[in-house]
């Protein structure tokens, strides 16, 4: 760690800008980050937080203003290399792992130095050591393939290479979303670590959509919003409606809870009937709860497969599937947002074989405009938005279809709050209207939206809870139900 | 580290729909280099031979039609993403070619009989392919190479050495021309516009482009994946009937090594012509414009006088630096 008299901030931005053509990712960020300091980075989706990541991290160059780390010069110019060698680390949202790689080799991928004879046997030490300190009771194999490795699982190792110790000590790590495929017990030990982290005299800088271990964890937060940072205090200086407000979202923090009248669906029709117990009437919420990797998402695409064909297409769905995991169940990288959003209605939007082109660019407006899609075209590329804007064009493929039933495969990670809440309200309205939701989610407050949650457990339904039973602590005591029978 | 993901990673750019950047956005197609070079060859060529520009086009456009046909089923082939190929285009050929000619027996009556069969045999290997492929899972190369065998042998069996020569008035068409363009340019060119508006405007070819970006993904977004796949498969395999039929009447008879050549030209196209060999991201016009390309390098290097080794070096060096220059245009997707 470094000296813990040294208070040289670790990365001082200096007015900095990053304009993409018209768009001003940036516009203008003075911020210094001091040793032993864990900066909560708050903000909605576009706001700028990831262009801030890429310019602290070396992966962009500013377009103006400057940039110091450490006790370097200021200078506009800055390198991925240079980030490196002053001890930036960053642990990145989606994940950025070799799936083909096992976690010892993966080690080797930031840290250059590690070479010549044994690398492995010293990168495998390193790695299982850190892990070990981090997440104490971890069932990580450091020789296993990161493919073969749960989402939650393969962050965690993430985390623990950024936190490793090689020929450059860590001075400043970036945790950008990091607990969102962390189940409450996995974030709880993180947040352990980053505190004695910081004590150590690190600085984190630690972006999260969760309010409350953003309230919990920073010794000093700051609000972005459109390119700037709009407010910064210190720890203490927010209270969770203050946060929610700084962030100037139209959507208000909702009562204590944000729960509709719990809704009796007794007598409505049976639309999805599993062999593992599972079942959903019309219009209503069904939550699939528990620790991440009990086969939630298996159960949700067994149902999305079993009720899709793979030989016959048709202009009315019985399923429509929003995926979680984006880069593998979602997006299609090089077509345009447009083409993104409507290739699941799209065969209604066909005569004879052809597509009628109006008809989708009118669909696509539409939902650009419900669901607030941040972009100036439709034309543009999906990979020119933000994590949560693809999430938001994704949610347009699954709900712009005529589907009586929506699957959700936690499909919020990475989304702010304020869209969390339209998603919500919308979610609520459709289901009014007769369609049924089937909601994986690894966020208590989000199965708390629904009428009925089951919870999993190794990979079955261990409970089912209904209406004034579906609370954090209902959920916990199922989840690990079976642990303690045995 | 790299974000695969960042807005911050992948400035927002705007595609050429405004009249100002229209000459730009034509710039940027990928298929532009296939028919800048095949214009180069095209003049190189003209000014040494004693054909002159006139007959030097029209037979490129002959011979480029060919390489078309199968090409354009290769393609949308490739476009259904890594793995996807098919090896047994040369094989069909000769069996189409090779069956519809002995069905005909030079019998011009028989014409849309012959015709028939050979697309129905294009359409039986289609089915065995993506049968070997789907039902034993085996890989698209493999799957397709190994039906190549049983294909020849088939066209082998049948043909027992027998060259049957086209019914007169087939020969005349397959070599003859309308309005002084060859009657299989005028062919090839009713497949390309086709296989254009399947690819660009039909569900169909939407369709194919998701399966080669993420088949997963268009699988649980409620693409038919298998259904797709299957059409494209057959597909490429009747385009290659039709290949051989037209082929074997041009050329006076079914030969068996007859579409040999086509194996690596039909994948040649397609990657000069500026689709992409990972899939997802394909166009037609780039298949005209390499067809042409692949028949005027050779006959400029004939015309230049260089030596069969010579000219098939050549030929590659060219192919290789295409495919980089090309490749160097296509970072913005």
């Amino acid at each position: 760690m470094s000296d813990q008299t040294d208070t040289t901030p670790v990365v001082a931005l200096e007015n900095a800008r990053k304009l993409f053509g018209a768009v001003r990712a940036l516009d203008g960020v003075t911020l210094a980050i001091a040793p032993g300091e864990c900066l909560g980075l708050v903000g909605h989706n576009g706001a700028g937080k990831s262009t801030l990541v890429n310019l602290v991290n070396g992966g962009l160059n500013l377009t103006e203003g400057t940039i110091r780390l450490g006790a370097g010069t200021a200078s506009p110019e800055t390198s991925i290399a240079a980030a490196r060698a002053a001890g930036v680390r960053c642990v990145f949202q989606e994940l950025s792992l070799c799936p083909n790689l096992t976690v010892t080799e993966n080690v080797r991928i930031p840290h250059r130095g590690l070479t010549g004879r044994g690398w492995r046997r010293r990168a495998r030490a390193i790695v299982a050591e850190k892990l070990a300190e981090i997440f104490p009771g971890h069932a990580i194999d450091p020789g296993a393939a990161v493919g073969a490795l749960s989402i939650a699982e393969r962050q965690m190792v993430e985390i623990a290479i950024a936190f490793s110790v090689f020929d450059e000590p860590p001075r400043l790590v970036i945790l950008d979303e990091p607990t969102s495929s962390l189940d409450a017990g996995l974030a709880e030990q993180l947040l352990a670590h980053v505190r004695r982290f910081c004590a150590a005299g690190g600085a984190v800088i630690f972006i999260s959509h969760m309010l409350g271990e953003i309230l919990d964890i920073a010794s000093r937060i700051v609000v972005m919003k459109d390119g700037r940072i709009t407010e910064e205090r210190a720890r203490g200086g927010f209270d969770r409606q203050g946060l929610v407000d700084a962030m100037g979202h139209v959507a208000a923090e909702g009562a204590e809870d944000p729960r509709a009248a719990a809704r009796s669906l007794e007598g409505a029709e049976v639309v999805i009937s599993t062999p593992g117990g599972l079942t959903a009437r019309r219009g209503e919420i069904v939550g699939l709860a528990g620790l991440g990797g009990h086969g939630q998402a298996e159960a949700l695409e067994q149902i999305c497969l079993a009720r899709s064909s793979s030989w016959k297409g048709t202009r009315s769905p019985k399923v429509a599937f929003v995926a979680g995991d984006r880069a593998r169940d979602g997006l299609f990288p090089i077509w345009s947002i447009l083409r993104n959003a409507t290739l699941s209605r799209l065969p209604a939007l066909t005569r004879r074989g052809l597509v009628d082109r109006a008809a989708e660019e009118e669909m696509a407006a539409e939902w650009r405009r419900r669901i607030g899609i941040r972009t100036d075209d439709m034309d543009n590329p999906i990979l020119s938005l933000s994590g949560g804007n693809q999430q938001k064009v994704l949610f347009a493929r699954a709900l712009g279809t005529s589907a009586p039933v929506v699957l959700m495969d936690d499909p919020m990670r990475g989304v702010d709050v304020g869209t969390k809440r339209d998603v919500y309200d919308m979610i609520r309205a459709e289901a009014a209207g007769g369609r049924t939701f089937i909601w994986y989610s690894t966020e208590t407050e989000e199965v708390c939206q629904c009428d009925r949650v089951y919870v999993f457990r190794l990979g079955r339904i261990a409970a089912e809870l209904t209406g004034a039973e579906i609370t954090e602590e209902n959920i916990l005591a199922a989840s690990f139900e079976m642990e303690a029978a045995e | 580290m790299s974000r695969p993901d960042a807005s911050a990673a992948h400035p927002p750019h705007r595609h050429g729909d405004k009249p100002v950047t229209s000459l730009l956005s034509i710039l940027r197609k990928p298929w532009l280099w296939a028919f800048i070079a095949a214009g180069a060859a095209f003049v190189a060529t003209a000014a040494v031979t004693q054909a002159g520009g006139w007959g030097l086009g029209m037979t490129a456009l002959t011979f480029a039609a060919f390489s078309v046909l199968v090409g354009i089923g290769q393609m949308f082939v490739i476009t259904l993403g890594p793995g996807n190929v098919d090896l047994s285009i040369p094989a069909t050929m000769t069996l189409a070619g090779t069956l519809a000619l002995k069905a005909m027996a030079g019998d011009p009556a028989m014409i849309p009989v012959g015709l028939a069969i050979a697309l129905a045999s294009g359409l039986a290997v289609g089915v065995v392919n993506y049968g070997l492929i789907r039902l034993l899972s085996i890989p698209p190369i493999i799957a397709t190479l190994s039906a190549s065998f049983l294909i020849q042998s088939a066209a082998i069996w049948s043909n027992r050495g027998l060259r049957v020569k086209p019914p007169q008035a087939l020969a005349d068409f397959a070599t003859g021309r309308a309005l002084g363009v060859p009657n299989v340019a005028v062919v090839a060119l009713l497949v390309a516009v086709l296989a254009w508006v399947v690819l660009e405007r039909a569900l169909a070819g939407r369709r194919v482009l998701a399966i080669g970006q993420n088949m997963r993904a268009a699988r649980l977004a409620g693409v038919p994946v298998d259904a797709v796949r299957f059409a494209t498969y057959v597909s490429c395999a009747v385009l290659a009937g039709l290949a051989g039929f037209l082929l074997a009447s041009f050329s006076g008879g079914a030969a068996l090594n007859m579409g040999a050549e086509y194996l690596l030209m039909s994948i040649a196209v397609v990657v000069i012509g500026g689709s992409s060999i990972a899939g997802g991201n394909s166009n037609v016009p780039g298949i005209w414009g390499a067809s042409l390309f692949m028949f005027l390098i050779v006959s400029m290097l004939n015309s230049y006088g260089a030596g069969a080794g010579v000219r098939m070096i050549l030929t590659g060096v060219i192919i290789i630096a295409i495919v980089a220059a090309a490749g160097g245009r296509k970072v913005s997707r």
